[in-house]
């Protein structure tokens, strides 16, 4: 494929006045690992959230695998987001289905396949991320790592070109860690796909990006190979690491506005 | 005086803001509607809420009508004594039960225990991200969470307030043999006599708008949901109150609707129109 695979140009946001993105310009590359990088409150949440249509941009362009998407109504969002796996940042499972209802939803959503097939499909996306034998389980007997683990299985139903990741790594232990990263780069080997990662895990950033975008004061401060970044190591990523004050007010107003645009 | 401006622009803000919600309240209904008339109708999902939403509400709604029935007979009775018409509790009882305390009874109760669960069920789903996640699958929340819920609660309310009538106006009969030795033969004839198939319409008729309401008031509030647990404590309560407070503003002026325009022959027209 030419071109990159999701493209963000001025995009802008506000939340109840508060801006939150304030221009962000950020290309995607096909069949490449872009890790996004923000402290807490830094909209880098919100910013994922518009590459998928789960938020509406006030000002900007989204372009997804060459569509303009900007003004797309819920409905045409819907063939779109057919591309797309996202994995949530609390793995957003439904609590009422088992493991293998929670993984053959969008299949029931998006095709018509017998039973068989579906049981299959939902067979392979749970070997794929390692978690073979666990259908009929539901969400709560899981562990936090598996329970990310079900939501990639489920991300990848669908075969997506595009897989969102929100902080994949928030909330699990170093080892569950790092089996979410091997996770990741396989996927992204093995299916060719391209992978969007929201994250402030900087390890986990530059043990898995191609490249590396720095959210600050709502727009891309630096963007780059993540060779390069790390090795250059500028003084915003330096900051980053060392620690900023978070912004709660920034994030308390996002996360009041996010439910909002859900009715 | 900028304190002033201050309260006028706040008041302002909370118009607007009042303004735009109802915007979106009538958006979730229109959605609803529409993915009523999509393929993929959710029959298992639907069947489901029935169960949970009408089919485990009986029990209140059998207590509480009995109870309402019995009092109503109490009370009845103690008035009408006054009159020397003490034999006529079945009328009293009846109309009243038929009319207006079968259905606004049903409806506060299952408005209560029906609207707080659907807001704090789905305002749990939207706050973990369950609601944005149905949407980044592609599916629509309206059609997967709302619409089984508010037609569960559109049709199970009439059939649950037909039930508590029937239960109201034995559990008066109860009282008025046991407490003022009036048969009961006597208090289904004075009831059937006074009682007409237009009040029963009348009656019901209203909890069609009644669960129509709690379904989406709940769902409405629900799926608005932010802010983490204290986010779905206060969703919950507010269903509770706008759906009750919704329920008896509206009864006033669908009573009187039903009165200008009958309901048999509303229920005629709609007979008429589906044929």
């Amino acid at each position: 494929m030419n071109g990159p695979a999701i493209e963000l140009k001025g995009l802008a946001k506000a939340f109840r006045g508060k801006p939150v993105l304030r221009g962000v310009d950020l290309a995607i590359g096909a069949g490449q690992t872009t890790v996004i990088l923000g402290g807490s409150g830094s909209g880098k949440s919100v910013c994922m959230k518009h590459m998928i249509g789960l938020l509406r941009a006030d000002a900007g362009e989204i372009h997804v695998l060459g569509r303009d998407v900007t003004q797309l109504s819920e409905r045409g969002w819907v063939e779109v987001r057919r591309d797309f796996g996202m994995v949530f940042q609390s793995a957003a499972l439904f609590d009422s289905l088992p493991v293998y209802e929670n993984v053959a939803y969008p299949l029931r959503e998006h095709e018509d396949w017998a039973e068989a097939r579906i049981a299959e499909r939902v067979a392979w996306c749970l070997a794929a991320v390692g978690l073979a034998g666990v259908e009929k389980l539901l969400p709560a007997e899981l562990s936090g790592g598996m329970r990310k683990r079900v939501g990639v299985a489920r991300a990848i139903a669908l075969g997506p070109k595009i897989i969102l990741y929100d902080e994949p790594t928030t909330g699990l232990d170093p080892a569950n860690s790092r089996r979410i990263a091997e996770l990741i780069q396989r996927l992204q080997r093995e299916l060719g796909v391209t992978s969007v990662v929201v994250t402030h895990d900087l390890e986990l950033a530059f043990g898995i990006a191609d490249r590396v975008a720095l959210l600050k004061d709502g727009r891309i401060a630096v963007e780059g190979p993540a060779r390069e970044i790390r090795a250059a190591a500028p003084a915003a990523l330096r900051e980053f690491v060392e620690g900023e004050d978070p912004q709660p007010s920034a994030v308390a107003p996002a996360r009041g506005d996010l439910g909002k645009e859900i009715a | 005086m900028s304190a002033r401006f201050a309260a006028v622009g706040q008041l302002g803000a909370r118009t607007l803001a009042g303004v735009a919600a109802s915007g979106d309240f009538l958006l979730l209904g229109f959605d609803t509607a529409r993915a009523l008339l999509r393929p993929r109708f959710p029959w298992r999902d639907a069947l489901v809420q029935f169960d949970a939403i009408a089919v485990r509400s009986t029990p209140i709604v059998v207590i509480t009508a009995v109870f309402t029935g019995m009092v109503l007979a109490l009370q009845a009775a103690f008035a009408l004594t006054r009159f020397g018409a003490k034999p006529y509790v079945g009328s009293i009882v009846g109309l009243s039960i038929v009319r207006e305390l079968g259905p606004v009874l049903a409806a506060l109760m299952v408005g209560g225990r029906v609207g707080a669960g659907i807001a704090s069920e789905l305002g749990s789903m939207a706050v973990t991200e369950q609601v944005d996640a149905i949407r980044a699958m592609g599916a629509d929340p309206a059609q997967k969470l709302a619409l089984p819920r508010v037609i569960a609660t559109t049709v199970g309310l009439p059939l649950l307030t037909s039930f508590a009538i029937v239960l109201g106006v034995a559990g008066g009969m109860f009282v008025a043999d046991l407490q003022f030795a009036i048969a009961p033969s006597f208090y289904r004839q004075t009831v059937v006599s006074s009682v007409e198939l237009g009040d029963f319409f009348s009656g019901v008729l209203k909890t069609v708008f009644f669960g129509w309401w709690i379904g989406m008031v709940g769902a409405f509030v629900g799926l608005r949901t932010s802010g983490g647990t204290a986010g779905v404590g206060q969703a919950t309560t507010r269903a509770v109150v706008v759906s009750s407070i919704g329920v008896l503003i509206s009864d006033f002026f669908l009573t009187k609707l039903f009165m200008l325009v009958p309901a048999e022959r509303v229920l005629n027209r709609v007979l008429e129109a589906l044929r």
